[in-house]
């Protein structure tokens, strides 16, 4: 018998990378602009999504994936109420989705004609992050009662994104909490991110996030 | 809690160069991982003792190589590492700052155990 060392270097997550990139060349090649939501519980992500929808579906046709831990249709019903086609992926209890369940899921949706795939990813922040979708962008929520060291105290949590939405800022009369400071330790994690202040409960700041988001569309066509 | 889903990931990805390699057994395996990849080390490990069981890597060790964050200074070009919390450039005191290290997540190596009769190399 004798010992053997096997050089090998390669990234564990290639095996769902590997999908997440057919994926997107799949929803490249239908133009539909696709993004990948993230944010802890209660931070607002079906809030922003179901404003969003209300805001850009007389221009565009938008589908949704929710990706959901149970098999509760809480957030779904939300969405299929608005006439948007949706499906929901139960991750079995899983803390986030991967590259293969958003494949089941694009299987299961009409995409016929549509511009903008929304992916709701479940609440959590540390999990989602590791594991590409197939996404275009991907951006967090953060919501103002969260506080403005978070960014600081856990900064591998705020890694990776495009664009980073801080929501809830009807709050801001209420909660001690320095912008500037927040935003400085966004940008020096992920430099050059898009940063959105609004309210999805308001409406205030909401049209900058969606003109953002329709060049973002346009861009794909 | 994700790490199920990545030590299953690294196993599919040992097993095959091993096979490939026609190891008789993994003795080890060496992988790296970055401060900022979010994985656990102690989880992966955890799962990782279950999870061979009856495969060619049963019974190996997963030695851990960590790497620190490290960050660059835009505004002096000072690098430095950080532990777990983000801070200022410590020369300068800028967040101009971009992360030069830290999300690595590799399977850099294993090594396995072979007959050397059987295939005489």
């Amino acid at each position: 018998m004798s010992k053997k060392t096997i050089p090998i270097i390669k990234k564990i997550m290639s095996a769902n990378d590997q999908i997440a990139e057919e994926n997107l060349k799949f929803l490249s090649s239908k133009n539909i602009l696709t993004v990948n939501v993230m944010a802890s519980p209660g931070a607002g992500k079906t809030s922003l999504i179901l404003r969003t929808i209300e805001n850009l579906s007389n221009q565009y046709k938008i589908a949704v994936i929710e990706g959901d831990t149970a098999p509760v249709t809480i957030d779904s019903d939300k969405i299929s109420n608005l006439n948007i086609p949706v499906i929901q992926i139960n991750t079995g209890g899983e803390c986030h989705l991967d590259a293969l369940m958003v494949r089941n899921g694009l299987e299961q949706l009409d995409l016929s004609n549509i511009d903008l795939l929304i992916i709701e990813n479940v609440g959590n922040l540390v999990c989602p992050a590791a594991f590409r979708l197939g996404e275009h962008f991907s951006i967090v929520i953060a919501s103002i009662p969260e506080g403005d060291d978070k960014p600081y105290k856990y900064p591998n949590i705020y890694r990776g994104i495009q664009s980073l939405i801080l929501n809830k800022t009807d709050l801001l009369p209420y909660i001690d909490f320095n912008i500037d400071y927040f935003k400085q330790g966004i940008e020096a994690l992920n430099p050059g991110a898009a940063f959105f202040l609004l309210s999805c409960k308001t409406g205030d700041g909401f049209d900058k996030w969606t003109d953002w988001l329709k060049t973002k569309i346009q861009e794909m066509k | 809690m994700h790490e199920l889903a990545v030590t299953e990931s690294l196993l599919n990805t040992a097993c095959d160069y091993a096979i490939n390699n026609n190891a008789q057994r993994v003795i080890s395996l060496n992988i790296t991982i970055g401060d900022l990849s979010n994985i656990i080390g102690d989880s992966v490990q955890f799962y990782w003792d279950i999870i061979s069981e009856k495969t060619i890597c049963e019974k190996s060790t997963l030695v851990f190589n960590k790497l620190p964050a490290k960050f660059i200074c835009q505004s002096c070009g000072e690098e430095f590492k950080i532990n777990g919390e983000l801070l200022p450039c410590p020369v300068c005191q800028s967040m101009d700052l971009r992360t030069i290290q830290g999300d690595e997540f590799l399977l850099e190596s294993i090594v396995i155990e072979k007959d050397l009769e059987k295939y005489n190399e």
